[in-house]
C-alpha cells in the first residue's frame, strides 16, 4: 500500500513535468521554430510602447537569449523553489510555486489562482452533490422500473442533459429563471462561504443545477445500467434468499456493487472540473479558474495560461491518484501493488 | 509400443510475481514445473488433476499457445518449444485444440461454414470439390446436418455447439488434439454423445488426443493412460487399468476415494479416504513432495526430498516415498532409492 | 400433511417467444431429517422449483399456481412480505458457485452477520460471535480470525462451507442445496458432502439436493425425483431410481455417465437428441423425440401427455409403456448393457 502510493506519487511527479514541458514547449520552443526572435517574445512582456532598446534588455533579463534547456529549467526552478526577477534597480522575489507575472496586470500568476480557486472549488463540489444525487437515484429507480414511463421519460430526460451545451442551458435558464422568474442570482456575483453560506449558496444555485444537469444525466445512465448488471448477480439472489427487504437488497447490495465504475468516471470528471468549468463560468461571469483561463487566452498572456494548465493537469492527475487509492477501500479484491 | 507423437521433457511453466516500487520478480506461480510424459501415436492420454494443477496450462504449452519457461517440447521428433511463429504454421494444422466452453470458444457473428472453414482459408488449403463441400462433409462427420452450414451458433444447443467446436478442428486432419475439459460444461445426457463421437472420430482418423479433465469416470473411460498431476507435477502416470485398479500415489487414491457412486446401497460400506483442507496455492507450494502437507502416510523424508517419477511396475511411474499398492521390492526400493 | 407438500405446483414465465412452463405440475412431500435429490439437466426446472419454493419468484413477471404446504402453511397464496420473513429462517439456500453467489465487497463475517440479525433481535457483537462459532462448527480453521475475511480470501471448498454456515446461521428446518458441489474440486466436493450429511443429522432439517450429478444423489438423498421439462417423470427411493428404475429418461442417465464402481464398458450408451427447450416442449410426452421407446406406446408418445402413475411402493413413473413391459426392458435390454460384457 505504502508502497504504492509512493510509486503512484512519483509517477504524478512525471507527469507533470512532462506536461510543464509540453506548455512550456508549445510557448517558447514552437514559435521559434516558426522563426520568432527573442526580442519578438519579449515585445509581449514589455508592452507596445517600448523601444526597442528596452525589448533587447528586456529579452536579456528573461534570459530568451539562453538556450532553451536552460529557460525550462529557471521556469522549473520557479514552479519548485520560487525565482527572484531583476527588475534593474531592486530585485523582485516571486515566492513558489512562481508561474512567473501577468503580461496585463504585472501581478504574479500564483496568488491570483488562489483568489479564484474556491469559486470554482464551490462550484465543483455543489453541483458534484446535486449531479451525483439526482444521477444515480434516477438511475435506481430507472433499473428498477426497466421500461417503464419512468424509465424511458427519465432516459430521454438524459438523452437531452448529454447533448445540449452549457451555454445554451445555462442561458435558457438564466433567462427563465433570473432575469424571468427572479428566483435565482442572475449571475456575475459570488459570496465567499465563510462571509454569508446562504448568499454564496443563492448566488451558485443555478450555475450548479446547469452543471449538474450536464453530469446527472450520464450518472444516470451509467447508473442504470450498472444497476441492470449487478442485479443480475448470483449475490443478489443470496441476499434475497436470506430474507433481506428488498430495499437492503438494492442499496445495500446492489448499488454497492454498481457504484465502482460511477467512482471512476466521478474522480476524473471532478478533477477535470476543478481545473475550471469553462463554459460555465464564461455563461454565469463566476470569477472562478475557468473564466480566468479564457480571459488569459483572449489577452495571449503567457504566464496566466501556463499557470492555469498545470494547476488543471495537477488536479487531473490528483483525482486520478485519489480514485485508485478509493478503489481498493470500495473493492476488497483490488489489491494495490 | 508405437513411436511417440509428442513427447514433453521438463516442461515449466513459472509466471512472475512482481512487487515493490521498481517491479522486481519476487516469486514465481509455478503452475507447471518439470512434466515429463510422452504421447504414442493413435492413443488418448488423459491429464486429470484439480484446479490449480496446471493441466490446462499443460495444454496451451503443447499447443504453443503460451511460451514455456523451461524444458522441451517435441512433435514428431522436431523441437518446437521456441519455435517461431511462421515455423509453427505447418504445425498448428498437425495440433488442434478442443475448449470447454462450446458458447464463448465460437464467434457468434459468424456462420458455421464459416466457422469451420475458417481453418482452410487461415492456411490457405485448396479442395477439391471447395472448401464448402469439405465442410458439409466434416459436419456429416461429426454428426451434423450439412445443411447448417449457413446457421449461426445461437441457434445450436451446447451439446452441437461443441460439435461445431471439433469438426473446426477436424478441419485441417490433424494428428494431435488437445481436448481441454471437452464435456464438462455439457449436460450429462450430451456428455455421453461427445465422448462416444471423440472415440468414433479416433478411430476412423487414426487421431492422437492428450484429454484434459477433472472428471475421473470420463478420463477412465476416454484414456488408454493416465496422468495426475498436482501443483505443477506429475504424480503418477500410468496405463488406465493400473492406475485406477491399482494407484500407487496416496493422491490418485484419494480422488478415486473422493468420487461420488451412484449407487446407494454402497455409501455405508465404502471406505474413504478424505483428504484435509484444499490444493495449497501454487505460489508458495509445499517443499519436496508437494502432497505432504495433505497426505496421512507423509514421514520426515517428504518435507525434505523430493520424491523422483519412477517406473515401479511396467508402464507405471509414481512419484512418491511410500507408494501404495506397488510391487514388493519396488517399494521397498522407493524410500531407499533416494 | 407432511413438513414440506408441493401440490401441482406451476411456475411459468410469459416472453415474447411464449410461455415457458418451466414448472408443469410438480408435486412431492418430504419430511424433517430426510433428503430429496433432484435430478436434471438444464432446463428442467429444478432450479426455477428451488427459488419457486422460497418465493423468490414472487412479484416478478412468473406466473405460480398450485400449492406449497410448508409446515401447514400454504406459500403461493401468502403475502410476499410474510414469506419473505421466513426466507433464511424457516427456509434457507445453498447456491452452486459461493464465488459469485456471495457479495464481493463484504467480509465473510458481515455476510453471516446481517442473515443472522435479519431474523434475530440481537447486537452486532452477539452476532458477531454467532457467525464465529457457525464457521467453526463448518469446519473452518481459525474461525474468530476468517470472519473478518473477503469471499475472494477463502478457497473454494472453504467459501462453500462458508456459504453452508450462512445458510445454517438461522437454524432452517428447510435446507435447499442448488448444485451445491459442481464448482469444486472432487476432494472438497467429498468433504462438503460429509459436511452437510452431517449437519442434516445434527440440524434435523429437511434437505432438498438439486443436481445434475447422479453421484452426488446417490450419496445423500433417501428420496429421488426426476425431472425433464418441466415435470416429474420418476419418482421413488434412491434405490427405486438406480436398482429397478423405470422411465426411459433414467435409463438414459444411468447409460451415459462411465462409472468408477463398474468394470468399464467399451461404449457408453447416450441418449440421443438435446433436452427441449422449454418454450417449445414436445406434444404429448416431452421425453418422446429422444426416446428409444417411443414405437412402442401405438403412437401416444407424441400425442398424449402420460400420467405420472405409481408402479409400487411410492415409485412412480410418467411413461405410456405398461409396467410389465418396462420392467422387462430394464433387466433384459437396458441393465446388462450397463455392465462391462
Amino acid at each position: 500500500m505504502v508502497t504504492y502510493i509512493i510509486r503512484r506519487l512519483i509517477w504524478a511527479v512525471v507527469m507533470l513535468s512532462i506536461v510543464s514541458i509540453i506548455t512550456f514547449g508549445i510557448f517558447f520552443l514552437v514559435p521559434r521554430l516558426a522563426g520568432a526572435t527573442p526580442e519578438d517574445l519579449a515585445a509581449r512582456y514589455v508592452g507596445r510602447t517600448a523601444t526597442e532598446q528596452q525589448v533587447k534588455l528586456a529579452a536579456e533579463q528573461l534570459g530568451f537569449n539562453d538556450p532553451l534547456i536552460v529557460q525550462y529549467g529557471r521556469f522549473a526552478k520557479g514552479i519548485v523553489a520560487g525565482a527572484d526577477y531583476n527588475n534593474g534597480p531592486s530585485v523582485e522575489h516571486c515566492p513558489a510555486p512562481c508561474f512567473g507575472y501577468s503580461f496585463r496586470t504585472r501581478l504574479p500568476v500564483w496568488p491570483d489562482l488562489l483568489d479564484r480557486l474556491p469559486v470554482t472549488i464551490s462550484l465543483a463540489i455543489g453541483a458534484a452533490v446535486i449531479w451525483v444525487i439526482a444521477g444515480v437515484a434516477t438511475g435506481v429507480v430507472s433499473a428498477l422500473r426497466r421500461g417503464s414511463f419512468f424509465d424511458r421519460a427519465a432516459m430521454g430526460v438524459a438523452l437531452a442533459g448529454v447533448s445540449l451545451p452549457i451555454f445554451f442551458t445555462g442561458m435558457v435558464s438564466l433567462v427563465l429563471f433570473s432575469y424571468g422568474l427572479h428566483i435565482t442570482a442572475p449571475g456575475n456575483v459570488y459570496t465567499p462561504f465563510l462571509t454569508n453560506p446562504l448568499t454564496w449558496a443563492y448566488d451558485l444555485l443555478l450555475p450548479w443545477i446547469t452543471l449538474a444537469f450536464l453530469y446527472a444525466a450520464n450518472y444516470a445512465r451509467l447508473t442504470r445500467a450498472g444497476m441492470l448488471e449487478t442485479m443480475n448477480e448470483d449475490y443478489i439472489r443470496t441476499a434475497r434468499a436470506k430474507g433481506l427487504a428488498e430495499r437492503t437488497v438494492v442499496l445495500k447490495h446492489g448499488l454497492r456493487g454498481a457504484l465502482t465504475p460511477i467512482l471512476t468516471i466521478f474522480g476524473l470528471d471532478f478533477g477535470l472540473l476543478l481545473g475550471g468549468a469553462v463554459l460555465t463560468e464564461s455563461t454565469y461571469s463566476l470569477p472562478g479558474i475557468g473564466k480566468y483561463a479564457i480571459d488569459a487566452i483572449g489577452y495571449q498572456d503567457l504566464p496566466q495560461v501556463m499557470g492555469v494548465v498545470l494547476v488543471a493537469a495537477f488536479f487531473v492527475v490528483f483525482a486520478n491518484l485519489v480514485v485508485d487509492l478509493l478503489y481498493a477501500v470500495v473493492d476488497p479484491r483490488v489489491r494495490l501493488v | 509400443m508405437s513411436e511417440p507423437l509428442l513427447s514433453v521433457q521438463g516442461l515449466e511453466k513459472h509466471f512472475p510475481v512482481t512487487k515493490g516500487l521498481l517491479q522486481r520478480q519476487v516469486a514465481a506461480v509455478k503452475a507447471v514445473d518439470g512434466v515429463s510424459f510422452e504421447v504414442r501415436k493413435g492413443e488418448t492420454l488423459g491429464l486429470v488433476g484439480e484446479s490449480g494443477c496446471g493441466k490446462t496450462t499443460t495444454g496451451r504449452l503443447i499447443t504453443r499457445l503460451i511460451e514455456p519457461t523451461g524444458g522441451k517440447i517435441v512433435f514428431e521428433g522436431n523441437d518446437i518449444t521456441h519455435m517461431s511463429q511462421g515455423k509453427m504454421r505447418p504445425l498448428r494444422r498437425d495440433v488442434q485444440m478442443i475448449f470447454q466452453d462450446p458458447y464463448s470458444s465460437l464467434n457468434p457473428r459468424h456462420t458455421v461454414g464459416a466457422i469451420v472453414g475458417a481453418p482452410f482459408r487461415i492456411q490457405g488449403i485448396k479442395t477439391e470439390q471447395g472448401v464448402k463441400k469439405a465442410v458439409q462433409d466434416i459436419l456429416e462427420l461429426v454428426g451434423l446436418n450439412p445443411e447448417h452450414y449457413n446457421r449461426y451458433p445461437h441457434e445450436f444447443s451446447g451439446g452441437q455447439r461443441q460439435r461445431i467446436g471439433i469438426a473446426r478442428t477436424l478441419a485441417l486432419k490433424p494428428k494431435l488434439i488437445i481436448a481441454d475439459e471437452p464435456v464438462s460444461a455439457l449436460d450429462v445426457s450430451i456428455q455421453a454423445q461427445v465422448v462416444n463421437l471423440l472415440e468414433d472420430l479416433q478411430n476412423e482418423l487414426d487421431l492422437t488426443y492428450v484429454v484434459i479433465a477433472h472428471d475421473l469416470s470420463v478420463v477412465r473411460h476416454i484414456s488408454d493412460r493416465v496422468a495426475v498431476m498436482y501443483l505443477g507435477k506429475l504424480v503418477e502416470l500410468a496405463d488406465r487399468k493400473s492406475l485406477y485398479e491399482s494407484p500407487m500415489h496416496p493422491y490418485t487414491n484419494a480422488l478415486l476415494s473422493a468420487v461420488p457412486i451412484p449407487d446407494p446401497k454402497r455409501r455405508v460400506e465404502r471406505e474413504r479416504i478424505r483428504l484435509q483442507g484444499d490444493v495449497p496455492s501454487p505460489l508458495n507450494p509445499p517443499p519436496a513432495c508437494r502432497f505432504h502437507t495433505r497426505c496421512w502416510k507423509a514421514q520426515e523424508i517428504c518435507k525434505t526430498v523430493e520424491p523422483p517419477l519412477q517406473k515401479l511396475a511396467p508402464g507405471h511411474e509414481v512419484a512418491c516415498h511410500f507408494p501404495e499398492n506397488a510391487p514388493a521390492a519396488a517399494a521397498e526400493a522407493a524410500p531407499a532409492a533416494v | 400433511m407432511s413438513f414440506l407438500e408441493l401440490k401441482d405446483l406451476r411456475i411459468h414465465f410469459p416472453t415474447d417467444d411464449g410461455l415457458v412452463k418451466s414448472v408443469d405440475g410438480l408435486s412431492f412431500s418430504l419430511e424433517r431429517g430426510k433428503t430429496l435429490g433432484i435430478v436434471g439437466e438444464s432446463g428442467s426446472g429444478k432450479s426455477v422449483t428451488s427459488l419457486g419454493i422460497l418465493g423468490l419468484h414472487k412479484g416478478g413477471r412468473a406466473q405460480i399456481g398450485g400449492e406449497i404446504w410448508l409446515d401447514g402453511e400454504e406459500l403461493v397464496a401468502a403475502d410476499a412480505e410474510h414469506v419473505r420473513t421466513l426466507r433464511g429462517k424457516k427456509m434457507a439456500m445453498i447456491f452452486q458457485d459461493p464465488l459469485s453467489a456471495m457479495h464481493p465487497f463484504y467480509t465473510v463475517g458481515a455476510q453471516i452477520i446481517e442473515a443472522y440479525r435479519i431474523h434475530n433481535d440481537v447486537s452486532k457483537k452477539v452476532a458477531r460471535k454467532h457467525a464465529i462459532e457457525m464457521l467453526g462448527r463448518v469446519g473452518i480453521p481459525q474461525p474468530d480470525r476468517r470472519v473478518d475475511s473477503y469471499p475472494h480470501e477463502f478457497s473454494g471448498g472453504m467459501r462453500q462451507r462458508a456459504m453452508i454456515a450462512m445458510a445454517l446461521s438461522c437454524d432452517p428446518e428447510l435446507l435447499i442445496a442448488d448444485e451445491p458441489t459442481t464448482a469444486l474440486d472432487v476432494t472438497v466436493q467429498a468433504q462438503i458432502l460429509d459436511l452437510m450429511r452431517d449437519l442434516q443429522r445434527d440440524f434435523n432439517a429437511a434437505l432438498i439436493i438439486i443436481t445434475h450429478d447422479l453421484g452426488v444423489v446417490a450419496e445423500l438423498s433417501d428420496d429421488i425425483l426426476v425431472m425433464y421439462g418441466g415435470k416429474c417423470v420418476e419418482y421413488g427411493t434412491a434405490e427405486d431410481i438406480f436398482e429397478r428404475p423405470e422411465h426411459p429418461y433414467t435409463w438414459g442417465l444411468l447409460g451415459s455417465m462411465p462409472r468408477l464402481d463398474r468394470e468399464r464398458t467399451e461404449r457408453l450408451l447416450p441418449i440421443k437428441g438435446s433436452p427441449p427447450s422449454l418454450i417449445n416442449v414436445p406434444s404429448g410426452c416431452a421425453f418422446h423425440p429422444r426416446c428409444v421407446f417411443e414405437d412402442r406406446t401405438a403412437g401416444k408418445g407424441s400425442s398424449l401427455v402420460p400420467e405420472l402413475v405409481e408402479t409400487e411402493g411410492g415409485h412412480l413413473v410418467r411413461c405410456h409403456l405398461p409396467r410389465d413391459q418396462r420392467r422387462s426392458i430394464w433387466e433384459n435390454e437396458i441393465k446388462p448393457n450397463l455392465e462391462a460384457s
